[in-house]
């Protein structure tokens, strides 16, 4: 009984520990994206000047090339909204990552 | 509510051993479930989607063969961004159609309501989105992308559009990426239930898909879609599409083609918006003139079957000439003029109305 217990416990640690182990890997996995992402000049906080006007030159050709293709272009809304928005369009639209962060830039500015 | 889970199937399970599992099981879940919340903890407040609702209304006049059909439609869209890769959307369609007795009489006739898409949507990588749920079948391009009343050129629907196009229950994998600097793809493929006939009583198995290539240079986009039905004959189903607006004039052109069981055609349509005009510019801009040329042969499903999903119960070839007027952002004014040509009769549809586009935050949403 003793003995079945103590078996009980090891398999229950083992998958335990291999749990965290994944749940860890897949958390230091998503922050090393972000970190990446956060390499790119698209998603940084920090943005010179002449970065600007080319994302926004760039977001405005990606714009009118993406969105343009099925509807008018709207107004600009709030930054929150406009996330909202992009989000459902590259869902729908099917419209790239880059392209969906470029439009987003350009939309918000 | 995850305490709740872990204890009861502790005690569900009769060994310590299985405890001891179930209880690390429900840890990893808890953890794995818990990634994307502290993720999303990390985007700054300032650009934190918000939940949303947006959608179309509009009311219409179709006038076929004389008889005049009063069309008011209201498609709400809910939007409930979840951390940073998930996406919950749903769209309902509540629709009136009203008309004349023939003795006479006030306007009436039913309203109907219906969920079109009722999705999550899971951002697994630049690549995959990951889609589940009730959602619109990736059949060519006008059921997914131009549907709605404020975005098509032209109200009446395209003849082939009930092909292929009832609302899929099931699950996709959907994304667009760039191949090189001159083109991107996108994709979409899925497996579904999808409800079929009027009513929707009864269902099919699918597999299926839709792939496109865009050229973002001369704004060029061509795609394929493909639908398989697993279940008595298996039937095939084909589609293809484009879609092009040249750099140097604003004008688009559109196309659809679709060979099914259930019948085959194709539509043509175009839009030129009149901003290259040297007079009245300030309304000139806001005016768009549309056409659109189609035609549709009965499938091997015979005229009764096709007319039950929708489809025109004879060969039938239209064309449709109309113009929209932009008064501001999401609200247009519409008119337009077409004649059917079918043995089962020739006639004309006039159509004229307006179409808004709406959005509503749910939330704060920051400075602009």
């Amino acid at each position: 009984m003793k003995m079945s217990r103590n078996r009980g416990l090891r398999t229950a640690t083992a998958v335990l520990f291999g749990s965290l182990m994944l749940a860890a890997y897949v958390f230091a996995g998503a922050s090393a994206k972000k970190n990446d992402t956060a390499k790119d000049v698209i998603s940084s906080p920090v943005v010179h000047a002449s970065d600007a006007d080319r994302m926004r030159i760039e977001g405005e050709q990606r714009f009118r090339a993406n969105c343009g293709r099925c509807h008018a272009a709207p107004q600009k809304f709030p930054p929150r909204m406009m996330a909202t928005v992009l989000r459902h369009m590259r869902v729908r639209a099917t419209i790239t990552d880059q392209d969906m962060r470029l439009v987003l830039f350009y939309m918000t500015q | 509510m995850w305490g709740s889970v872990v204890q009861y199937l502790c005690r569900k399970t009769a060994s310590r051993r299985w405890r001891g599992i179930a209880l690390s099981s429900g840890l990893y879940l808890l953890l794995l479930l818990a990634v994307p919340t502290l993720l999303a903890a990390q985007t700054a407040e300032t650009e934190k989607p918000v939940p949303m609702l947006t959608g179309n209304a509009g009311t219409f006049s179709f006038v076929t063969g004389g008889q005049n059909l009063i069309d008011t439609q209201v498609n709400p869209v809910l939007l409930l961004p979840l951390g940073d890769r998930w996406l919950v959307e749903s769209r309902a369609e509540f629709e009136g159609q009203f008309q004349r007795p023939p003795d006479g009489g006030p306007y009436g006739g039913p309203v109907n309501k219906h969920v079109d898409y009722a999705q999550v949507d899971y951002i697994a990588s630049p690549y995959v989105t990951i889609t589940a749920g009730r959602f619109l079948t990736p059949f060519g391009i006008f059921n997914e992308r131009l549907y709605p009343v404020w975005i098509r050129f032209l109200q009446p629907d395209p003849l082939i559009l009930p092909i292929n196009t009832a609302p899929s229950d099931g699950a996709m994998l959907r994304g667009g990426f760039p191949v090189n600097d001159k083109a991107n793809m996108n994709y979409a493929v899925y497996v579904s239930a999808t409800s079929i006939g009027i009513g929707s009583v009864d269902s099919e198995r699918h597999v299926g898909g839709r792939m496109g290539f865009f050229f973002p240079g001369p704004r060029l986009e061509v795609g394929g879609s493909w639908q398989r039905t697993l279940q008595d004959d298996r039937k095939n189903a084909f589609g293809f599409h484009m879609e092009w607006q040249p750099t140097k004039l604003p004008l688009t052109l559109r196309s659809e083609f679709a060979r099914s069981f259930e019948g085959s055609g194709y539509w043509v349509e175009g839009a030129y918006r009149l901003s290259q005009a040297h007079f009245w510019q300030k309304a000139m801009r806001r005016t768009e003139l549309v056409g659109r040329a189609q035609q549709f042969f009965v499938g091997e499903l015979g005229p009764d079957g096709g007319a039950a999903l929708g489809l025109p119960s004879a060969n039938t070839r239209e064309a449709d000439f109309g113009i929209n007027y932009f008064l501001r952002d999401g609200l247009k004014a519409v008119a337009s003029y077409g004649r059917q040509f079918s043995p089962a009769g020739n006639f004309n549809q006039w159509t004229y109305g307006m179409a808004y586009r709406f959005l509503i935050p749910l939330g704060r949403t920051g400075a602009q």
